[in-house]
């Protein structure tokens, strides 16, 4: 079998992968919105496709400190969603959810948890409008959460990329709320086969 | 003059004192430093991989443990270290979500800390100090003066190993 790799992506294919983002994190922002009962605008979706030295800059630099909730998706389609925040926009994000006001920086169980299905329902509309749409299966993961340094966070997906190639492709959106209480990133990360898959579904490959 | 060199993810890098080698948010990557104390030359390899072998695509030498300490040590004697006064640090190899047992991706900090412990050992040399394993990430930084390797984690402070 050739081995594609994404440098042989040509552009009408990465337009149709931005779409996929804007359908995906449309989708996820309409399910934000209604959860914390605010209008959320989104940017429109970039593909980048970075060396491992530059994955941290897509966060905002590697030190930065952010929350993750990170979902496996596997069947048809295998890869990595992940839906970002900084620690002070995640903390906002559960108070505003939970009716509460807390200055404290630290997540209690309870926010932990509220934060971890706030990812769930978010990344869970992002993956089904995309399984719809493509007509294949993606399976996700329970919702797994992280607060640490962007870099420290961003070598799973990183690690799992670099058993194949030299690059990570992201599919990356960014969101804000109208009161910029919360912003933050929806990152898709698809693995080749996996995109090699979606791309033939819509048959633009 | 000295400058703080920064060494990216997949990437290694030596440097001669006053210079110093940092590298930012290692999460289930392995950080490993290299000191020789008399011409004070250090190294640091921030590796994503455990083995180069179990990998068709294996070009990027940095990438792996196994190719990149032997390469980090190799660079380190080209600018002048004697082999037999390095020791070596190791930083990193977390695992940076509760992932439930059966997925692969969970172990990965811990095979790349066992591998480079594994490696360094065949090359013949000796782990002075670690701080690898648990959940969280670290920003590592070697102090060419007298080869300290400072450890900064979020909510854990800053410490010297």
């Amino acid at each position: 079998m050739e081995q594609y790799t994404y440098d042989d992506l040509n552009n009408m294919q990465i337009d149709v992968l931005k779409e996929l983002g804007n359908i995906g994190a449309g989708n996820a922002v309409t399910a934000l919105s209604s959860l914390i009962n605010q209008k959320v605008d989104m940017a429109t979706p970039k593909v980048n496709i970075l060396d491992f030295k530059d994955v941290a800059n897509v966060l905002g630099g590697e030190e930065r400190q952010v929350a993750a909730v990170l979902l496996n998706v596997t069947g048809d389609v295998n890869g990595i969603m992940m839906f970002v925040l900084d620690i002070a926009d995640a903390t906002r994000l559960v108070n505003l959810l939970m009716g509460m006001e807390s200055t404290d920086d630290k997540l209690s169980e309870m926010q932990i948890s509220a934060l971890q299905e706030i990812g769930n329902i978010i990344a869970g509309a992002y993956l089904n409008s995309l399984a719809q749409l493509t007509n294949k299966k993606m399976i996700a993961s329970v919702p797994y959460l992280a607060m640490d340094m962007a870099a420290a966070i961003l070598s799973v997906p990183a690690i799992e990329f670099g058993k194949i190639g030299d690059t990570v492709l992201l599919i990356q959106t960014d969101f804000g709320d109208e009161v910029d209480k919360v912003q933050g990133y929806f990152l898709f990360v698809p693995d080749i086969d996996s995109i090699n898959i979606v791309l033939g579904s819509l048959g633009v490959i | 003059m000295s400058t703080v060199i920064k060494v990216g993810m997949a990437d290694l890098k030596t440097c001669k004192y006053p210079d110093r080698l940092t590298t930012l948010g290692l999460g289930s990557c392995v950080g490993i430093v290299l000191y020789d104390p008399i011409t004070k030359i250090g190294g640091l390899a921030h590796a994503m991989l455990p083995d180069s072998k179990l990998i068709n695509n294996n070009q990027n030498i940095a990438k792996f443990v196994d190719t990149g300490s032997k390469k980090l040590l190799d660079d380190m004697i080209r600018l002048g270290a004697n082999k037999n006064r390095i020791r070596a640090k190791l930083a990193g190899g977390a695992q940076m979500f509760k992932f439930d047992t059966s997925s692969d991706l969970m172990k990965i900090g811990y095979r790349n800390a066992q591998a480079a412990k594994a490696n360094l050992a065949e090359l013949g040399i000796t782990i002075v100090a670690e701080d690898t394993g648990e959940n969280y990430g670290r920003t590592i930084e070697l102090n060419t003066e007298n080869g300290d390797l400072i450890v900064k984690s979020i909510g854990k402070g800053i410490k010297t190993i």
